[in-house]
Formats: C-alpha cells, structure tokens, sequence
C-alpha cells in the first residue's frame, strides 16, 4: 500500500474550470483533503461522472477518472466494480445527471447495493446549460425556462435514494468542510451502496439556494445535525428538538418540562425515522448527516461469489469441451 | 443412413407388424415444414428432426419462424409456428424456398402455409384440430378436407389425438398431458417416413423429462407408436431416404447463430485471457445470448441485466475501462439507445463489441422476424464522425467466427466494433465443423504498465490504437471522457485544429482495419462478367444458390458476399469494375447499394425485399435474369 499520500498527490495538473465561488471548489478541496486519509492506493481510485458541472469533478483528481455521458456514469461504474471488485469507484453526479436523465441509473445501483461511492451535487439548477430548472428546483421558480415558474413538482434526494433501498444515505454542506470530511469518510468506509447529497450553492444561477443551512449567522437555526444514538437538538442555544406528537414529528423548545428525554433519538438502522427525516422541509430544520446505514449483501460481492463457485464446482472453463457440447457428431 | 437396424426391428417388433418392411425410396433432398399452434410444440419437433436429420449424415439448413406472441389465442392464424428443416444428400446452402412435406396441426397452420407447399407436395394433416371451430378460427368456411382445395397435394389424415390418447392410455395421464405429447406422434411418423435414425430423440426424452417418469414414459410411447404407426398403416406406400452428404471429416455440433455468437465471444475472451463482461437488456431476438452466456460463470464469464439498454452498453464500457472484453447484445431498437453510449466508446477509443441481431423494423416492427436495415444505422447512426468497423455473419455457424474476428479487431484497434447478424441467423441452425481451440488465432492484450513516457493517446505507429492502461496501474493515473481531447496527453482541448487532427486520426485507424481483410473470395468469374451478385449476413446462402443455378444454365453471373462492411476490403472496388453488372441483394431498401454507389461511384442495382421473410432462391434467380435481359 502507498504511504504518507497528501493532499497534493490527488491533485491533477488540470486546470479547474468551474466558476469563481462555486461551491464545487469546497467539495473537491475535501475530496482531496479526505483521499489520503483513506488509506487506499492512488491507482485503486477511480472517479467516474456523468454531464454537467459536477460531473468536470474527475479531471481535477489525479486518480484514474471517466467523464462520461449524461446520467450514465452509475452504468459505467457498475461495469467497472463488478469486473474490478479490489477498485474504489466513485461516481459524481448532480440533480440533473442523476434524478433527471439518469434517474433510471441510479435507482438501479442503489437498489443492487453496488458498492459505489455516488455524491450528488444538488444546487437545484441546470448550471452548465445556464439555467434552467432541475429535478430539484422548488415549484414557483423562475427560471430561463420557467418565465411563469416551474409547476414541477420535485424530486427528494434523500427520500428517492430511500425508496431505492440504498443501504447508506447521508447529506452534508459544500461548506462545512468538517462535517463533509466526515461524511465522505464515513460513505467510503460503507460496504455497499453508499449515497451521499451534498447541498452545493450555484452562486451563478442559483445563489444562495442552501442560505438556510450554510450561512454562519443563521444556520443553527436550520440545520438538524443527525448523530446516531443522541437526541435530535438544534438551534443556536441547542434549546430546540424533534419530539413525536403522536404519529407527528414536530418542533419542541427545551425547557418548561421539555427535556433531552422527550425527544427523538437518531436510530441510523430505523428504515421508517430515516424516511420521517427525508421528507424535513421547511419550516422543519433541514437534516444533515447519516439518516441511514445498513449493511446489505453487496450485488459486486455475489456476482463474484458465484463466478468463484461455479469455478470451484465446474472447474475453470475449459474451450474445447465448452465447443463441444450439444448436438454432436463425427464425420470419417 | 437407413434405421438402425436394432431400432428398427425393435420398433417392429413392439408394433407387432408383420415383419415385411415397406419399400423405402430414394431421393437427394427433401424440405420438410413442422407448423402448428404455438402450443404445438412444432418448434422442439423440427429441432429433434434435425438433430436426426444430422446424425443421420444430410446437410442441413433449418428456419424456425414462430409468431411475437409468446400465446397467441389457440386456433388462431396469429398463433401458428412452424420450423423448416432442408435436408440433402448435396451441399445445402438454404432451408429451401418451398416445403415438400407440411405437417398441419389445425386449420391455421394450414392455411398460413399451404401457399409455400409444393403442387403435389405431402401434406400430413392432424384430422382432429380440424374441428368447426378451428375452421372457423382460421377463417375458412368450408372445411379444406373435404371441398376439394386440397387436391393438388398428396393428403394424408391422420387422427393424431386418437392415436396418441390410445398410445398412453394405461399412464392416465390427464387430456391435457395427453395433447402435450402429440408432437412427438407426429415426430415419430415423419423419422418413419424419412427412415431417420432414433436414438438422439429417445435419449433426448430420457434426459429431458428425467424428474417425471410418467410423462418420459409418455413421450416415448407416442414418439415409438408414431412411427410405427408410419410402417404399418395403410398410409403411405413407401418411406423415403435420404443418403448421407459430402462432408469434410470432423467432429461436428448442430448450432443456432446465437449460440454461435455466445460461443465466439467466449472464445475470444479465453484467447485474450481477459474474463468477458456482457451488458444487456432482453430483447428479441437477442435474449438467448444473454441466457447461453449466463451459463459459464465458471469461464469467467460476467453477465449483467441491466436496467435497460442504455445501461447495457454503458456497462460494458466501465468493464473495458477496467481490462475486461466488454460486449452488449441487442436488436435494432435498442441500437437507437445505445447509439449516444457506443460514441462515447469511439471517443474514448475504448474496445468494445455490439451485436445488433437485426429484427423487422421500424419500431417495434415484427420482432421475431429478420430483416438487414440496419446496416446503415450501423454505419451512420451516432452524432459527430464516429466511424466503427462493421462485421457481418453469414450463417449461423459463421456467427462464431465473426464475434471472435469482432473481439479481435476491437482489442487490437481500440475501438467498438458492430456485429450484425439477424432473426433468420439467430434461431436457423446448421451443422458446424467444431474448431480446435489451439488453432483460432491468439489475440493480444497488452496492457500498458510503464509509466515511461506514458501517455493516454500516444497511438501505435502501425495500427493507431491508443494504449490500454487500466485503473489499478501504478503511475498511470489518468482521465479520458467524452471531451475533445488533446492528441497524445489526451487533456481536454478545445483546439479547432487539434479536434480535426483527432476526429481524423480515429478516422484513419478506422480505415486501416482493411489491412485485416483477406483477399475477396469471389465465386464464379473472377476476372470478370455479365453480373456481379453483392450480398451480406444471412442471404449468403440463398444468393450462392442461385448463383449456382444460373451459372449451371451458362449465365455469366458471380457472387462475392462481404463479410466485412465497413471498412470494405480494398481489392472491392476493383472487383465490381470487373462485371457489365452489379446487383445488390439485401432485406432492406438498399442500403449497401447506396454505399457502393456512393463510395465506387458505381451504377449497381438493388434486390430488395422487407417482409421480414428471407429471399428466395427463385425470387434472386427471376430478378438477376430480369437484369440480365434488361
């Protein structure tokens, strides 16, 4: 294995190209920081991506990397980590590349379980078509295709990968670069399907999308830091939960015989909490960190187990019995 | 071949016939067509025939032809298949234009088929499918057994549900088990009449219904009192035989294209010493490749069924990313969503093979029927300039060589490569001369390790390919994708001049593939003549017989089938200078003629037909003599 990587040995000579104060900057910036943490030699990384800013991610890593075409990079990957199982295989894609035209892709890799890293880049806009609205984008925007505002309803990431069974399904902040370190970590280290959504601000089409949960000011305020096993707090002063009011998530403040006690506690393993969670949207606070983490045999892992047991039962395959198998006869 | 005599007397003897065999006549070939009721089983009865048919020593050629519905309604013209079976004593090139012997099992199946049977042919009529209803199902109004329309045929009824209930009566099996054995009834009495040896039909029953005895037992019976039934009814006067054909010596295997296909690849990939990965979505007629395939794991062998087709493709693409032989399989419709996946593979100049097994189009067409349009979908059917080397199959058992000669070319070019084959090819089966692994040739897979003046596009200086250096190589590290790349570091580049030199140099890769294409083999008139006859895929067989025909009457006509369709062989413009006349047959509109006018600025003429049937040898023969008068 390769020792004492750096930082700078994941960065590629390549130019970066995206805009000035693209929150893509901070992702790669800790995707590169993370790296050498892994443990994992450089030329066992590879990262593949689909069309769209996001997906310019792998020509900025000195890893082995594949841009590929729109919404197929999950395609690709599984391609490559079946026949490649020993590889890390990241795959970058946004809220277009993979809820809109590679839907299909996706939901199908979190199904199998693949053991894929997938982070989406939401910034809830089409940025490198200059803007038009996503799979993600809120009903009522205005856009340069919606002069009326978009009727579309959207898409959840969160709750999509869910409902696809994803066995890991985080969400972190382009900006909270502690936080997305260890979120990266912790999608790495996942066997298996690992989702991670990572809100990332479109200063150019769509600034200030995620204000709520990365300005500084106001933040605490928005953002519910999920953390297995504790209680579900937030605010500035911690002073406000999520209690259950029957069948109903709401808003608690502490105090005035409201304690830690009342609250729900964060279950990673709970299916039906982590749903709950997804579907947070204002005025609830927006959830970040791990809503679920299960382990679930990897489809990688037993295509490759039957490869190896029809190996061991049927012996390596032999050409010359294999033609001569079926209908068969000699002629003198 | 006769019966095997033990067979034979056995048979006799359980029949408790008089011992005093019927005269057996003979005759060099015969075409013989199964049609019934999808539910008929006709299909397994013209494979078992075959295999006899081969075993016995005949050259063969065989057309199933089964309708899109897995069910269609019982009775009904929608619902009839049939399998041909051509049988010869001579080289056979076709399952034969028209069928000598129909075996109809209900009125449907008659009247689908009737019109391609012989005047005087056989025709071996299930009696009791012919019920009022079925009539009319079939849409006859009065019933053809007994108005007369049938004269011109030799008819033989036979009340094949009577005889095989009476055959298995003491199993007690159930009606429904009952009718289920019929075909092999009927099976029996066509192996009497054609005095086809049993033994591969018997031991087929044995191994197929091991788990249930009773319906082996079943089986059997109907299969041994069906050919009893032949020798000892006063039916026919006389069986018939067919002797054994020519064939040069060898071990041999009755094989379907797609097997073959299968087979090809796997191969390929042993000779590559690279595991195979196949991306794919079903569709007919495809699916089987992706069903032989998932059976050897142990090769290894990776299937994958993708989520659709584009994932197919895509698929194979991250495999050949990574060092496997990445191939996807599919029909004319999943070429479409395939298309912007396979230009990314030319982009990449990554290996890859695509198999289109072509279908009756456009749209959803007539799945299971075959056709050749999509040649130039093939050759054009992608955005920018993304030439890919084109490969075609001939007959079934050439499907074999052409996916190796596809893998081959791939890995050593860098590049996907289309192989066409179609329905016809795909489901036909004809005797193949099993080759000895150690003789197909080696293909080379040479990964890059040295970092040394490593570079992601720096081409071989004879074939252009770019070097192959997958992840898990040290010091190699390094990104391709769909972006204009910089010749050499590969970098994405945006260069006007950069881009053209790029967009040329695939070009010039791709064309340099003809140095692989042996000399044009041309049958006939090498040096020249009235008529060149241009074909590809699956109407080598019906062109080279009607060229054999005419040129047995002294017409100067010449055949040259290409194997290869893009790049074309380099000695092929020269050849079609040679001859007054150049036509092209293909089941399409004419889509390699519109490439040999375009490219040879020659003024050829087209054969065509779209009707999801293949040519026949007597359609070919009217239209090249309609060119040779006009």
């Amino acid at each position: 294995m390769a020792t004492a990587l750096t930082r700078k040995d994941f960065v590629s000579d390549q130019e970066v190209r995206w805009c000035p104060g693209c929150g893509d900057y901070a992702i790669l910036a800790q995707v590169q920081k993370v790296m050498p943490e892994l443990g994992v030699p450089r030329e066992n990384v590879v990262f593949i991506s689909g069309i769209g800013c996001s997906s310019r991610f792998p020509y900025y890593m000195n890893t082995y990397g594949f841009h590929t075409i729109h919404g197929r990079a999950p395609a690709v990957a599984t391609g490559l980590k079946l026949t490649r199982p020993e590889l890390d295989v990241w795959v970058v894609t946004g809220d277009g590349d993979g809820l809109s035209i590679g839907g299909n892709h996706l939901i199908h890799a979190l199904r199998r379980n693949i053991d894929l890293k997938i982070l989406l880049f939401n910034n809830r806009i089409y940025g490198l078509t200059k803007g038009q609205y996503s799979p993600t984008s809120e009903v009522g925007k205005i856009t340069k295709s919606t002069p009326a505002g978009s009727i579309d309803f959207p898409f959840n990431p969160i709750t999509v990968a869910l409902g696809a069974h994803a066995s890991f399904v985080a969400r972190s902040v382009d900006v909270e670069q502690k936080h997305l370190q260890d979120m990266l970590k912790r999608a790495h280290d996942h066997r298996g399907a690992s989702f991670l959504e990572i809100l990332q601000n479109c200063n150019i089409f769509n600034d200030g999308a995620f204000n709520d949960v990365s300005d500084k000011a106001i933040k605490a305020e928005h953002q519910l830091v999920l953390e297995h096993g504790k209680p579900l707090v937030f605010g500035k002063n911690r002073d406000k939960g999520i209690r259950m009011n029957g069948m109903r998530p709401e808003v608690v403040k502490l105090g005035n015989g409201v304690s830690e006690k009342d609250l729900v506690v964060h279950d990673e393993t709970n299916l039906s909490l982590a749903f709950m969670l997804g579907h947070f949207e204002p005025p609830m606070p927006t959830p970040v960190g791990v809503f679920y983490a299960s382990s679930r045999p990897t489809y990688d892992a037993a295509v490759n187990a039957q490869l190896a047991d029809a190996k061991k039962t049927q012996g390596p395959g032999e050409l010359r019995s294999l033609l001569r198998r079926g209908d068969t006869w000699s002629v003198k | 071949m006769a019966v095997p005599p033990e067979t034979a007397q056995q048979l006799a003897q359980e029949s408790g016939s008089s011992g005093k065999r019927k005269p057996v006549e003979t005759r060099p070939q015969f075409v013989v067509r199964f049609a019934g009721d999808s539910g008929d089983g006709m299909q397994l009865a013209g494979m078992q025939f075959t295999t006899e048919s081969a075993l016995a020593g005949n050259d063969i050629a065989t057309l199933p032809d089964f309708p899109a519905e897995i069910r269609a309604p019982a009775g009904t013209l929608a619902g009839v298949s049939g399998f041909q079976v051509n049988f010869s004593s001579q080289q056979v090139f076709t399952p034969g234009d028209e069928p000598m012997v129909l075996v109809a099992m209900n009125p449907a199946a008659l009247k689908v088929n009737l019109e391609d049977l012989k005047p005087n042919g056989v025709l071996i009529i299930d009696k009791e499918g012919f019920t009022e209803a079925n009539l009319k199902k079939a849409g006859y109004t009065s019933n053809p057994l007994t108005d007369h329309s049938l004269d011109k045929y030799q008819v033989f009824e036979v009340e094949v549900s009577k005889l095989t209930t009476s055959a298995v009566r003491e199993l007690g099996l159930n009606t429904r088990a009952v009718s289920r054995c019929r075909n092999f009834f009927v099976l029996g009495l066509v192996s009497w009449l054609f005095q086809r040896p049993t033994k591969s039909v018997t031991d087929y029953i044995e191994s197929r219904f091991k788990k249930t005895p009773e319906l082996m037992e079943a089986n059997l019976r109907a299969f041994k009192s069906g050919y009893n039934y032949g020798e000892t009814a006063e039916l026919f006067a006389s069986a018939y035989e067919v002797k054994p054909a020519q064939i040069a010596p060898g071990f041999y295997r009755n094989i379907t294209g797609n097997s073959a296909t299968a087979l090809g690849f796997v191969a390929a990939a042993v000779k590559s010493g690279r595991p195979l990965f196949l991306g794919s979505y079903p569709i007919t007629p495809a699916s089987d490749v992706l069903h032989e395939l998932s059976g050897y794991k142990n090769f290894p062998v990776y299937t994958f069924q993708a989520e659709d087709e584009i994932a197919g493709v895509a698929s194979a693409i991250g495999a050949a990313f990574g060092g496997a032989i990445g191939i996807t399989t599919t029909s004319g419709p999943g070429m479409n969503l395939k298309a912007e996946a396979i230009g990314l593979a030319v982009k990449v100049e990554l290996p890859l093979v695509i198999t289109d097994i072509q279908r009756a189009g456009p749209s959803t067409g007539m799945p299971t029927k075959p056709e050749q349009a999509d040649l130039l979908m093939a050759m054009y059917g992608r955005h920018g300039e993304s030439p890919i080397p084109i490969i075609a199959a001939a007959t079934p058992a050439d499907c074999f060589d052409c996916a190796f000669e596809a893998v081959r070319v791939a890995v050593k070019y860098m590049t996907p490569v289309i192989l066409l084959t179609d329905g016809h090819l795909a489901n036909g089966a004809e005797p193949w001369l099993v080759p000895d692994p150690e003789q197909l040739p080696e293909i080379k897979v040479e990964f890059r390790t040295d970092p040394n003046g490593f570079m992601p596009y720096l081409r071989d200086e004879q074939t252009l390919s770019r070097p192959w250096a997958i992840p898990g190589t040290p010091g190699l590290e390094h990104r391709i994708g769909g972006l204009s790349s910089e010749h050499l570091t590969g970098n994405v580049s945006y260069s006007p001049s950069n881009n053209e030199m790029m967009v040329r140099l695939r070009a010039r890769k791709i064309a340099g593939i003809a140095r692989e294409i042996p000399p044009t083999e041309i049958f006939g008139d090498a040096q020249g003549g009235e008529l060149l006859l241009v074909g590809w895929g699956s109407t080598y067989g019906t062109l080279r017989e009607a060229v054999l025909n005419l040129r047995a009457k002294g017409k100067s006509v010449s055949h040259v089938h290409l194997r290869w369709l893009n790049p074309l062989p380099a000695d092929f413009g020269d050849i079609l200078r040679r001859y007054k006349k150049v036509m092209v047959a293909e089941m399409n509109m004419g889509q390699l003629l519109k490439m040999i006018r375009a490219d040879y600025l020659i003024d050829a003429v087209g054969c065509n037909k779209i009707q999801g049937r293949p040519f026949k040898v007597s359609e070919v023969e009217s239209r090249i003599l309609r060119a040779l008068e006009g």
